[in-house]
């Protein structure tokens, strides 16, 4: 048994520090030890994004990183999104377009819909698609989500 | 069911001489582990064997992309982001930008590297056969020092590596190419985003007067390793680009391929569709 660490991460704007095993995965450590049960785990191999947090200001599979190499890290899950009772415009649209189905991919949507929108204020349909690339959808209301997004542009970004 | 967190251990070395002394110390013992993407999976799905991790992830010493006259310096712990990021790779790689934007999709490429993606040696792996195209050289190091290896010489079969157990890839050495270049990339898998290739080709030219003066075509999904079609390379150079003999290439590629079937495809369908991706590459280099 590894002896374990003592972790500290900046998480959605707080410090926080945590005593666990190098080797857990962050997505464990956010859910079970911070109680941030936003993110989800979907297939367990980093190919569903459900998992997908920022960490260092880009988009990870949470669930692919032992903690030990979020030691220090600034990490935004989807319950940094909101500030207090106000939604962020990217949540906001996906409720006015209707971007939740059954909601599982939907903090990892949000996640990345917020990252494709701070580094590509305007996306074309590719690149909307293209930063979505990495989380599916099994209810696949994907038509609804590229609206939202696009509607989150053309009314001035994510960070509005 | 996941492997068992309590079995695990991961060490996280200060320096990278301090992760060669316990690669060196226990040789064999411990896992070098980059961005995850591979290993985090199969712990994941507990297939893995290992239980004791190297972290190499914050050594800056196998960080960075170095440029000068001839060649292009990748330090192992390169991302797929970084590759897409960097200007000197788009301007004289572009099969490494294309290898790199259809890995996984963006939570994977800002993780992954590309000293992993060749250590973790998957036959399927999406940069290898870019890495073959252009001949790229790797720079092992170990406490007895730095070794260089032509990366067409690396893989020796399924995983199995031309690396000592106190050996790490340091250094992904890629020259530049000179003169008139031709550069073809072509992975087929079921999606855009989070596949795994059923076939990946990858080719580079250089063309003199007309002629094919040099060729590499690297290959990704049908053998045990990413490997070169050499048979078929040499019958393209030499040969004035108004008469390739393509299918002699062809024949000769599928010769020195050994497709296996499997959950992405049948060994007839790689066959096939590797045979096709020859096509292609050559008559869009006989059009120029």
């Amino acid at each position: 048994m590894a002896k374990q660490i003592t972790l500290k991460m900046t998480v959605n704007g707080t410090d926080c520090v945590v005593t666990v095993h190098p080797f857990a995965r962050l997505l464990d450590v956010l859910r079970e030890e911070l109680r941030l049960t936003g993110t989800k785990e979907g297939c367990g191999e980093g190919e569903c994004g459900a998992c997908t947090i920022l960490m260092n200001g880009r988009v990870v599979n949470s669930c692919l990183v032992p903690v030990v190499q979020a030691q220090g890290a600034v990490v935004v899950t989807v319950e940094g999104l909101a500030q207090g009772e106000r939604l962020s415009s990217v949540q906001d649209a996906f409720l006015t377009y209707n971007g939740a189905q059954c909601g599982f991919c939907t903090p990892g949507m949000l996640i990345s819909a917020t990252d494709l929108l701070n580094r590509c204020p305007n996306p074309t349909e590719g690149e909307i698609r293209e930063g979505l690339a990495g989380n599916l959808c099994r209810c696949t209301g994907y038509a609804k989500i590229v609206d939202a997004v696009r509607a989150v542009a053309a009314d001035g970004g994510a960070a509005k | 069911m996941r492997g068992y967190l309590a079995d695990c251990d991961i060490q996280a070395p200060a320096s990278l001489a301090e992760a060669l002394a316990v690669l060196a110390r226990e040789p064999g013992v411990w896992t070098p582990m980059a961005g995850g993407t591979d290993l985090m999976v199969v712990y994941n799905a507990g297939r893995l064997q290992a239980t004791r991790f190297l972290d190499l992830s914050r050594l800056a010493d196998l960080r960075g992309i170095r440029e000068d006259t001839t060649s292009l310096s990748f330090g192992a712990l390169t991302t797929y982001t970084d590759l897409r990021d960097c200007r000197a790779v788009h301007q004289h790689f572009p099969n490494l930008v294309k290898s790199a934007r259809v890995t996984g999709a963006l939570a994977i490429q800002n993780r992954g590297t590309l000293g992993g993606n060749i250590a973790n040696a998957s036959p399927a792996a999406d940069t290898p056969p870019s890495l073959l195209a252009y001949g790229a050289e790797l720079e092992l190091i170990s406490p007895r020092g730095l070794r260089r290896v032509a990366y067409d010489r690396f893989h020796q079969g399924y995983k199995r590596l031309d690396l000592a157990a106190d050996e790490l890839v340091a250094r992904i050495i890629v020259p530049k190419p000179t003169g008139r270049g031709f550069h073809y990339f072509r992975k087929v898998g079921t999606r855009q985003a989070q596949a795994i290739a059923k076939v990946c080709l990858a080719a580079y030219a250089r063309i003199q007067e007309g002629v094919v003066a040099e060729l590499r075509i690297g290959l990704g999904s049908v053998a045990p390793a990413p490997v070169r079609a050499r048979n078929a390379e040499a019958l393209i150079i030499g040969k004035p680009l108004a008469a390739l003999p393509v299918e002699a290439a062809r024949e000769a590629l599928l010769d020195e391929i050994s497709p296996i079937d499997d959950i992405r495809a049948t060994a007839h369908y790689r066959k096939v569709v590797t045979g096709n991706l020859l096509g292609q590459m050559l008559r869009e280099l006989a059009n120029g």
